[in-house]
């Protein structure tokens, strides 16, 4: 087991689902290592192509108590990846040294073991290829020594407007990306399934208030100035409307 | 495979990375482009620009297929003979024939009557530039797209508070607690409010979302508040009948910083009826817009004293008399009696939001902005040299747009919300909103349009701005008749307010010839002919109609875009514009810049490949034809060419020869010591180059707030020429610009007055407290025949519509759905996915249907202009986005008929012209089963433009550079 797993920590709280981690990563590793990333009918109808990222949108609940969840969605790199013991041909491998989990096209056979694997459904197959491909978390961008350290992270992280998308060790205690699962309930997607995925997701959180009526009208209520009473904070019937002898 | 981190991304070709500025859509974030092999490899967001700090959007970081686009056009064209309109035939022709024909066909028309040139611009932020040309032609008709976009609320908040949201101000979420967003259709602007709303929502801020329809920033809101739409007015209003009822409001900040205790004239037999009593031996300056002869009422000596006399403290409330006997009313006074009958109760029946909703919604701003205060320890001096110790602000921040503005009511509407954020004490102070400059600007700013015929001369700059901001009747563009000078009856009696134009009535009105027949109708960047139209099917015929001599009724069309738009297939003559990779651009101080809080911002945009093809940037046609027709601001005295092109032109241009403004502010003086005023510097380009391609002035903190008012800032602005006037910019509660045109309509006004059918039109919305109505459109149509409401949002990635053609944004959305409450399916007899018809009283579309929790039962809605004519924009005629994708345009209609004394009006705002696109009712019925599963209308297929740039492969493998391995 490595003790250093790069993750995605992402954070359902505030990502809008505004897409621009989908196409920053397309147009990252379109050009990148792990490219191209093809697309079918690019003009034409029914348009397929290659994402390694992808946002899906659900709403829970029935209106008005609507919920409209926005959901990205890539390679999880597991820590036990079901995707990697069904290759046959050791294309598919999880990188010791950073527990990133790859496909080397070269010995890929296009077979789809590790698409039928994957419970999660984040494998994406270049039909043009004939090859597997699949989020790296941009190991052709994060150790690149040439790039600024604070620029050296995946490209959707970096694009991400609303800071949602946070990249880092989770083993790390001390990572930003393991505090903000252990101070915000992170959790993992269907962990029954023992794959013990690495990226983590940030739940929802609700910021309410309480107003106590007796806060409602305060001593220095500019009414008084203007010679009017304030009104009194609630319209509850009295005793004296509703008793009776 | 190589192993991934032994090579560099930068190794595996040539490589550079230059800067500039995103343009996939309005927010104008700068961008770092990397280039391999000539080719654009990677588009991120530059972390050294303030604007957005780094990251981009889904659409900037598709630019690479915008770039490479298979809809490019690469030469002018010109319609070929005997062909018609709209089949898209065209021949190419060189630059110089086609400058010939513009200069041939425009000197003629400015020899003769300026009017008959209309240029009218889709995309706006150009406007200091295509304004000027406009001006400079002499021609009334110009606008941008802001009509039919969201002039009420740039209009419903600058009339109130001298300032709006987007480019013109927005919420302080660093420092706000509670944050409403009401009315947010995804849409302005974008990578900045994302960067707000995470941080704000990470620091544990409250989010309240206001909306029809739960998606996009609604969707992570702590509380969503589904409203019907067209009904925020009343939610508006009886948030504020709360909050006064229970004293939640701010006296202090109303008193000294609005017209709130100011005495109005209460005398209803008076001329000056419903104006402010003034004082007549009190000095008025003429160089003022605020004038300090009005008075308040003393609370301590119960007499009327001039407002703001020190020691004196004015009442918000009462009913008194002035030593004369006039009857008078603090302006407050007025506001509590309007929206004394607004209960919550009664907003419940209108808005569907329970009215214990209302009233917590009220209590929580109202608790949040007085309990919650913040107080910055910077010292400032207000403009009547009082010195302040500190800053306070009120946490409750308020964003809103289109939801509020399109409608007809949305005037009265923003002007509510304007005075709710007043209310609350949450101008230009932390935590609430703020200005970004050259905002706070006067009430009214002030350029005005031209004021009668006599502004437009033959071969004669036009006398005003196309474009301006009414101060009162006397500055309207009508004639001595009242009748419109403008083809889009802007500034008329109809939309008296109407500052950003009404581009939704150019081509009805120039086709009908009403108010007169055009000649040129010169479109940029604008898909008029699609979803920039409303009533679009009967628009395009109008564009092809002809009169009895076969002539066509709108004679030239010419259009200038880089795409093969739906609307370019309907030009004349077309003008190949580059991609925004390609083209030198400014984003200038004397348009909307990109202004921080703190200051201001502007930006230029720098070529980064050169033009593809024979593309121009339509800056450099505009400077080109400028020159040719000799117009002043472009040529010597003797008539020689003054600019060698549009670069030269940005650096050496100056608004009055001496003035020292120009197009960008910084840099400036012979060798960039100076900033917003200063000579040309012929180094100017380069400077920003150096500098992330913006310039950034700081504002000392002491004049980063309560900029309304803050003597030290008003100072520092009228110095740096961004305001004329040092007069504090009081906030307007009570609108005694309004009351003057009423004034007219009663036939009180001293000046211009409104033709009599439209003096009770005038009288009725030109109210200076804000008013609910139900927009004009429902009392026409039939509501329970039509019981639905329908509006449309844009998505987030396709943000600004024109990118169907990009490979990449396409497959996020192909084609749009009608999105319906479960509910209506059940009363319409369809289930979900299933085709359906959408029909409003002016027409109706065939789509498929989504059910959806995420809307409120009374409200359809879908994604805007994802559907294209099939054939457009480089895809292919059976494409997902003209089969299936859908236009709601078809059921929108443009005019309203039988409106005023039996004529038609714009299906508009009647203060401001705003289109009303969210007015329109519809229902929901089954396709039958029969029905071909193809969205309705359909248009003929239309083939590729000569020259256009295509695409033949069904596969798109893109590496920028050459080839891997």
């Amino acid at each position: 087991m490595s003790t250093k797993q790069l993750a995605l920590v992402i954070d359902l709280n505030i990502c809008v689902g505004c897409h621009a981690c989908v196409t920053s990563c397309k147009e990252w590793n379109t050009s990148g290592w792990a490219g191209p990333l093809p697309d079918q009918n690019p003009y034409d109808a029914d348009p397929a192509g290659v994402f390694f990222n992808r946002v899906q949108t659900y709403e829970l609940g029935t209106f008005p108590n609507t919920e409209t969840v926005h959901f990205p969605k890539s390679c999880l790199h597991c820590e036990d990846p079901p995707c990697v013991p069904v290759c046959p041909t050791g294309a598919s491998y999880k990188r010791d040294e950073d527990g990133i989990v790859l496909v080397d096209y070269d010995k890929c056979i296009g077979c789809k073991y590790c698409s039928w694997s994957c419970p999660y459904g984040a494998r994406e197959f270049d039909e043009v290829q004939g090859v597997m491909k699949k989020c790296t978390l941009c190991v052709d961008r994060i150790y690149d020594t040439s790039l600024p350290e604070d620029r050296r992270k995946p490209a959707c992280v970096l694009a991400c407007p609303s800071g949602a998308r946070i990249f880092g060790d989770v083993k790390d205690p001390d990572s930003e990306a393991s505090q903000a699962i252990v101070e915000n309930s992170g959790f993992q997607l269907m962990p029954e399934w023992g794959t013990n995925p690495a990226n983590h997701y940030l739940p929802r959180r609700k910021t309410k208030v309480t107003l106590h009526q007796d806060e409602l009208v305060r001593a220095d209520n500019p009414l008084k100035i203007e010679g009017e009473q304030p009104k009194v904070p609630f319209t509850a019937p009295s005793i004296d409307e509703m008793s009776s002898w | 495979m190589r192993d991934p981190v032994s090579t560099r991304d930068s190794e595996l070709g040539r490589s550079e990375v230059k800067t500039t500025t995103c343009y996939m859509c309005a927010c104008r974030c700068g961008i770092r482009v990397h280039i391999r092999d000539g080719e654009v490899r990677y588009i991120e967001g530059n972390p050294d620009h303030p604007l957005n700090q780094g990251v981009i959007c889904a659409k900037g970081a598709s630019g690479i297929m915008k770039q490479y686009s298979p809809a490019r056009l690469t030469r002018p064209l010109k319609r070929k003979d005997g062909a018609d309109r709209g089949l898209n035939a065209f021949e190419p022709i060189s630059w110089d024939e086609a400058f010939g024909m513009l200069e041939e066909r425009l000197a003629h028309i400015r020899a003769t009557d300026p009017r008959k040139l209309a240029l009218f611009t889709g995309r706006d932020q150009m406007q200091a530039l295509t304004g000027m040309f406009a001006k400079q032609f002499g021609t009334p008709n110009y606008a941008a797209h802001g009509g039919f976009c969201s002039v009420n609320m740039a209009a419903g908040l600058i009339y109130t508070y001298g300032g709006s949201f987007w480019e013109f101000g927005g919420p302080d979420l660093d420092r706000a607690k509670l944050f409403v967003m009401i009315g947010t259709a995804e849409d302005h602007h974008s990578n900045p409010m994302k960067i707000a709303l995470g941080k704000f929502k990470k620091a544990g801020g409250r989010f309240i979302a206001v909306n029809p329809v739960r998606t996009g920033y609604a969707a992570i809101a702590d509380e969503w508040v589904p409203i019907r739409p067209g009904t925020d007015g009343a939610l508006l209003l009886a948030l504020i009948h709360e909050i006064i009822e229970m004293g939640l409001f701010d006296r202090e900040f109303l008193i000294q910083y609005s017209n709130a205790a100011e005495l109005v004239n209460m005398d209803e037999k008076a001329d000056d009826f419903g104006l402010f009593v003034r004082d007549p031996d009190v000095d008025v300056r003429p160089d003022t817009f605020d004038t300090p002869d009005r008075y308040w009422w003393d609370r301590h000596t119960d007499k009327p004293v001039l407002s703001r006399t020190p020691g004196t403290d004015g009442r918000l409330m009462g009913d008194y008399a002035m030593p004369d006997g006039t009857p008078v009313k603090p302006s407050f006074q007025l506001l509590k009696d309007r929206v004394k009958d607004y209960t919550p109760e009664w907003a419940e029946t209108i808005t569907g939001i329970p009215a214990a909703t209302i009233r917590r919604l009220a209590h929580e701003m109202g608790v949040t902005a007085r309990d919650q205060k913040i107080e910055l320890p910077i010292a400032w001096t207000d403009a009547w040299g009082n010195e302040h110790e500190k800053v306070t602000g009120n946490p409750v921040a308020f964003h809103a747009m289109r939801g509020l503005a399109a409608h007809s009511n949305g005037f009265q509407t923003i002007r509510a919300l304007g005075i709710l954020m007043s209310i609350l004490g949450t101008i230009d102070r932390p935590g609430g909103f703020r200005h970004r400059a050259p905002f706070p600007r006067p009430i009214p700013p002030c350029p005005k349009p031209p004021k009668g015929n006599h502004a437009i001369q033959p071969n004669h700059p036009l006398e005003g701005t196309p474009l301006g901001w009414p101060a009162d009747p006397d500055d309207l563009a009508v004639d001595e008749h009242g009748e419109p000078l403008r083809i889009d009856k802007g500034f008329s009696w109809e939309y008296p307010l109407s500052v950003h134009g009404l581009m939704h009535n150019v081509i009805t009105n120039a086709w009908r010839g009403d108010p007169y027949k055009i000649d040129t109708l010169f479109l940029f960047m604008a898909n008029m002919a699609w979803n920039s139209s409303m009533n679009t099917t009967k628009v395009r015929d109008m564009l092809t109609d002809k009169d009895e001599d076969g002539n066509y009724k709108i004679p030239f069309i010419v259009v200038a875009d880089s795409f093969q738009s739906e609307t370019v297939a309907f030009a004349d003559l077309v003008l190949p514009d580059t991609s925004y990779l390609e083209r030198h651009d400014v984003m200038s101080i004397l348009d909307r810049p990109i202004s921080e809080f703190d200051g201001p911002v502007d930006s230029v945009r720098v070529p980064i490949m050169p033009p593809l093809g024979e593309s121009k940037p339509f800056q450099e046609v505009l400077v080109e034809m400028g020159t040719r027709l000799g117009l002043p601001a472009f040529v010597h005295k003797d008539g020689s060419r003054k600019y060698r092109d549009y670069p030269d032109f940005i650096v050496n241009f100056e608004t009055e020869p001496g003035s020292g403004i120009g197009f960008l502010a910084g840099w400036r003086g012979k060798s960039g010591e100076k900033f917003m005023v200063g000579e040309p510097n012929p180094s100017q380009w380069e400077m920003y180059a150096r500098n992330d391609n913006h310039f950034h002035y700081e504002l000392p903190r002491s004049y980063q707030y309560m900029r309304n008012w803050n003597k030290g800032y008003l100072t520092w602005a009228q110095r740096h020429r961004l305001v004329r006037y040092l007069d504090p910019i009081n906030i307007h509660i009570y609108s005694e610009v309004l009351q003057k045109f009423r004034l007219a309509a009663e036939g009180k006004w001293k000046g211009k007055q409104p033709p009599d059918h439209l003096r009770e039109r005038v009288k009725q919305f030109f109210d200076p407290l804000p008013f609910f109505y139900v927009p004009l459109e429902w009392k026409q149509a039939d509501t329970m025949r039509f019981p639905l409401s329908a509006i449309t949002q844009r998505p987030m990635a396709m943000y600004h519509s024109w990118d169907s053609q990009n490979a990449w944004l396409r497959q996020i959305h192909t084609h749009n759905y009608l999105f319906v409450h479960p509910s209506v399916g059940a009363s319409g007899n369809f289930d979900d996915g299933d085709w359906v018809w959408v029909e409003s009283p002016w027409g109706k579309v065939r789509c498929m249907a989504r059910f959806s929790e995420a809307v409120e039962p009374g409200t359809v809605w879908t994604w805007n202009a994802i559907g294209k004519a099939s054939g457009a924009w480089g895809l292919s005629p059976d494409a997902n986005e003209s089969k299936k994708g859908f236009l709601l345009n078809h059921v929108i209609s443009e005019e309203l008929p039988n409106m005023v004394g039996g004529r038609h009006v714009s299906n508009s705002d009647p203060v401001t012209g705003q289109a009303a696109w969210y007015d329109v009712r519809v229902r929901v019925t089954r396709a039958a089963d029969d029905e071909p599963k193809v969205t309705w209308p359909q248009f003929k297929p239309l083939d590729a433009a000569p020259g256009q740039t295509g695409f033949g492969s069904r596969l798109r493998a893109f590496f920028a550079g050459r080839p891997k391995g």
